[in-house]
């Protein structure tokens, strides 16, 4: 047994664990001093008091999670974050939705943390220590077969917490349900933690073994991708919104990471370096522009009272600074040129570019030529998926009582989602930097030497080498776009205007009732993937006789697939087997001695056999 | 130089479809200048704006204008090198586009009124269901070429059938971003049926003029593309007078084609445009699978 129970605090500093720290630094920092204002609004001190202890231990598991030297360790901080988020995701503890929402996250999170115990048992029995650097040395004695076993027991584990589909059914719960600020952090940094745990254990511990590791991690994502966007298109709560959005992203991040396992096991470690740069290049982006959508999320509920984007509208005028912010968190995450979101986009496509280009076999070429189709087609949906959010929320006229009278957020408030547009802005014109720093990240998680492969970069091109030629400058485009924006308003200004209604048809009165909605809106997409989506809808007709109707109500609903057919089936499962079991429960104190007695000889002579 | 080329003529390319179908209507048709006399128009003409809209209404138009003219600058056109091959490359384009298809998204939903709503929907639905295969089709020609550099791709010395294929898809994907039948109506005044006028049905006066020179201005970057991945005679050769004839000649080929569709085919149901992106997406990925065989 030796050292099973050393309970060391040991930490280990590499880039990888920098990187990390830094990412939920950038985040939760805005989100605690968004939290002033946000707080102060709706909770008594009390509250406010407990939200604080919350967010603080919050804040540091995550940091210990991700600098931790030890597997023991790792699993005592990532049991506490684990904890501290479900308190987090109960802190409206009144609200029936939270309770449920809680109860869900609890289940999912710990099944998780099952299978990454199971694997780091696993792995500690052929290193017989829980160090990182000893687990990274035994993982060369390992059999295969038990690698790759103790992968997809952390695939399982990992993937339930990043919020890759099949498993992810908890985040769209859990993510709203929380304070916003805290759903900022949440979506933004928690579910990265899993990422981080994917890349810390299975590449740089367990090393990649075999070629469909990486295609597997590959499917995943862009399964990944696709549900994401296509639940978020069909979603009018804001926030639930963002969080299927988060399931989209964490796609995205992994099409970077899994394509880079790929390259590591075909032996072309820089294309693998580079694909990693492009994941993690999208994991800091998403991290800054998440965060910022929920914040302004935050302070549009806060403002109105209500999260449902049917019920918004016209807050551009009411909310100057935060439909600001949310524009530029929507860009960003739409891929639109010059900000960060479409600079990690078109990283990946270019390393899936460089893929078909370079792979051994024409079935990978194939392959990844898919998963760029995939991206494109995800970041088009995301591009629909926001005009639909933000036209909604904030453009043309309220469609309810509640946004006629909402006002601009506090100034703490508006500190941290300015804070986070710097970071959106600046990561995006800033690309050749930080390709630079996430280099060396990417060079020490794959420990293997580029060589001869020249990944260069300046300030303002970047990717010259493999991709022969190929520039990419995000400060120069914006300079651009910005010249000839400029040169119209200075060349031309506006000719005379008159204000007038919006084309009525003739008709004298246009109200917010003939707005356009966001069902409406959707409603193409919904029938372009019935397939997938199978919707419904229920009529409700109430009637005074047979020819007099006086109301009539008409609702659409999507069908749930994954809880439908997967969830459903094993939660009826469990509980036909719990049934089953209650036979043991006879009552009698005698029949549960002799359990513990055949429980103890069973144990003892298991420890003898093996 | 060749970008403000394209800029100047792309309004008389329009006026050129119209022309090629009222000949096939065996009517006569306004003349090839007709969409210079009605920017002129718009441009000089009193806007009304409607008050129900806010600051990303009256900056739309302007950031639709830039990006055309930035996409512009990242097209090659009778020499190798595109003006502004340092900024960006092939995929950068249609990253471009999305941006100002984004505003003007927003803007159709500003106003209020249905019909813009409607108008972004469906503009934004078939839009993003023809990115996957202009992505793909981009990747079959920059597979040839052995990277995504615009340059490199139109200087490619023999026509791949692989690229004969992807330029196909691209055409098809330029059929729908530029509203043309079978995917939209560019004439139709019913507001029930367009998608891309829908979007801008508010818009009128000097904003209108930006946005439809925006508009012409994509077409002409669509067709150069396929121009150039077609027939890559116009950049080849160092006689530029070659080239300019070339390119002109090419540029009438693909607009005398497209008039041809417009008065052949019907204009598809909304849904059924789900069924002619997929198979350019198909075209395109065939045309992957014949890059990778080497054909």
């Amino acid at each position: 047994m030796g050292n099973f129970f050393d309970i060391r605090m040991s930490f280990l500093f590499d880039p990888l664990a920098v990187f990390f720290l830094s990412v939920i630094f950038l985040v939760s920092l805005p989100s605690a001093v968004y939290s002033i204002g946000y707080l102060a609004k709706k909770y008594s001190p009390r509250k406010i008091a407990y939200a604080w202890f919350l967010l603080t231990a919050f804040i540091i598991s995550m940091a210990l999670v991700v600098s931790v030297a030890s597997a023991l360790t790792f699993l005592i901080a990532w049991e506490i974050m684990s904890l501290v988020s479900y308190f987090l995701v109960v802190f409206d503890s009144k609200e029936e939705k939270s309770v449920q929402a809680g109860v869900i996250y609890l289940v999912m999170t710990h099944v998780g943390t099952a299978f990454i115990m199971a694997g780091f048992l696993i792995m500690h029995k052929y290193a017989n220590s829980f160090d990182f650097i000893s687990l990274k040395q035994a993982s060369a004695i390992m059999p295969s077969s038990v690698k790759n076993i103790v992968f997809l027991f952390l695939l399982t584990g990992f993937g339930t917490k990043a919020g890759i589909v099949p498993f992810h059914i908890w985040l769209p719960y859990a993510h709203p349900q929380a304070p916003s600020h805290i759903s900022s952090i949440m979506s933004g940094v928690m579910i990265k933690t899993g990422i981080y745990g994917i890349i810390r254990f299975v590449i740089f511990i367990l090393g990649v073994d075999s070629m469909w590791w990486g295609s597997l991690i590959l499917v995943l994502a862009g399964v990944s991708c696709l549900v994401g966007v296509i639940y978020a298109l069909m979603e009018h709560d804001i926030k639930k919104l963002l969080a299927y959005h988060s399931i989209e992203n964490i796609g995205i991040i992994l099409l970077g990471v899994g394509s880079s396992m790929v390259f590591l096991k075909l032996n072309m470690p820089g294309l693998a370096i580079f694909s990693l740069i492009a994941g993690l290049y999208h994991l800091i982006n998403h991290a800054v522009f998440k965060g910022l959508l929920f914040l302004c999320a935050g302070g549009v509920y806060s403002a109105t009272g209500t999260r449902d984007i049917e019920r918004l509208g016209g807050l551009i005028k009411k909310m100057p600074l935060t439909a600001f912010s949310f524009l530029i968190g929507a860009m960003a995450i739409s891929a639109l040129p010059p900000l960060n979101g479409f600079v990690s986009e078109w990283l990946t496509l270019q390393a899936f570019f460089v893929a078909s280009l370079t792979a051994c076999t024409a079935g990978l070429k194939i392959f990844f030529s898919l998963c760029a189709a995939i991206l494109a087609l995800t970041g088009g949906l995301a591009a629909a998926c926001f005009v639909k959010a933000f036209g909604m929320v904030f453009l043309a006229m309220p469609r309810s009582k509640s946004p006629e009278n909402a006002s601009e957020v506090s100034l703490s408030m508006k500190t941290g989602m300015l804070f986070l547009v710097f970071f959106t802005i600046a990561l995006g014109l800033g690309a050749g930097f930080v390709f630079r720093l996430l280099k060396v990240v990417a060079q020490s998680v794959a420990s293997c030497d580029i060589g001869a492969v020249k990944l260069s970069l300046n300030d303002f091109m970047f990717l010259e080498g493999q991709a022969s030629g190929v520039n990419l400058s995000t400060p120069l485009v914006a300079l651009i776009l910005g010249a000839v924006m400029i040169g119209i308003y200075l060349g031309f200004g506006r000719n005379k205007i008159r204000k007038y209604n919006t084309w009525d048809c003739g008709y004298y009165k246009l109200g917010s009732r003939n707005e356009y909605t966001a069902t409406g809106f959707s409603k193409p997409f919904r029938i372009a993937f019935n397939f997938f989506l199978m919707p419904y809808t229920r009529t409700e007709k109430l009637r005074k006789s047979f020819y007099y109707i006086r109301s009539f109500k008409y609702e659409t609903f999507t069908t749930p697939v994954f809880k439908k057919y997967m969830y459903y089936p094993l939660i009826g499962m469990i509980f036909t087997t719990a049934k089953f079991m209650r036979r043991l429960q006879s009552g009698s104190i005698h029949m549960y001695i002799s359990y513990i007695f055949i429980t103890i000889l069973v144990l003892i002579i298991f420890m003898n056999k093996f | 130089m060749e970008s403000l080329f394209i800029i100047i003529i792309a309004p008389m390319v329009s006026g050129i479809i119209t022309k090629v179908k009222n000949n096939l209507r065996m009517r006569v048709g306004p003349g090839v200048f007709q969409p210079y006399y009605n920017l002129i128009k718009l441009f000089y003409k009193e806007e009304v704006v409607s008050d129900k809209t806010s600051w990303i209404f009256s900056i739309a138009p302007s950031i639709v204008l830039a990006s055309v003219v930035l996409a512009a600058l990242l097209v090659p056109i009778f020499t190798i090198t595109p003006y502004a091959h340092h900024v960006g490359e092939f995929l950068l384009i249609i990253f471009i586009l999305a941006l100002g298809r984004f505003f003007l998204a927003l803007a159709g939903l500003d106003a209020g009124s249905s019909f813009g709503g409607m108008g972004s929907s469906r503009e934004m639905f078939i839009s993003s269901l023809a990115e996957p295969a202009a992505i793909l089709s981009i990747f079959a020609v920059s597979l040839n070429a052995g990277t995504t550099n615009l340059g490199a791709i139109s200087s490619a010395h023999a026509v791949k059938f692989s690229s004969i294929a992807a330029g196909l898809s691209l055409l098809m994907v330029a059929i729908a971003e530029t509203s043309r039948i079978p995917i939209d109506n560019q004439e139709t005044h019913l507001e029930l049926t367009m998608i891309h006028e829908a979007m801008v049905l508010e818009y009128s006066g000097r904003s209108l003029a930006f946005i439809e020179l925006a508009s012409h201005i994509k077409q002409m970057i669509f067709f150069s593309l396929i121009a150039n991945i077609l027939f890559p005679f116009a950049v080849l050769g160092g006689n530029i007078v070659f080239g300019i004839a070339a390119y002109i000649l090419e540029i009438l080929a693909i607009s005398a084609v497209v008039g041809f569709i417009e008065v052949s085919v019907a204009k598809m149901r909304l849904f059924r445009v789900v069924d002619f992106l997929a198979f350019s997406f198909v075209i395109s990925l065939a045309a992957i699978v014949i890059s990778i065989m080497g054909a």
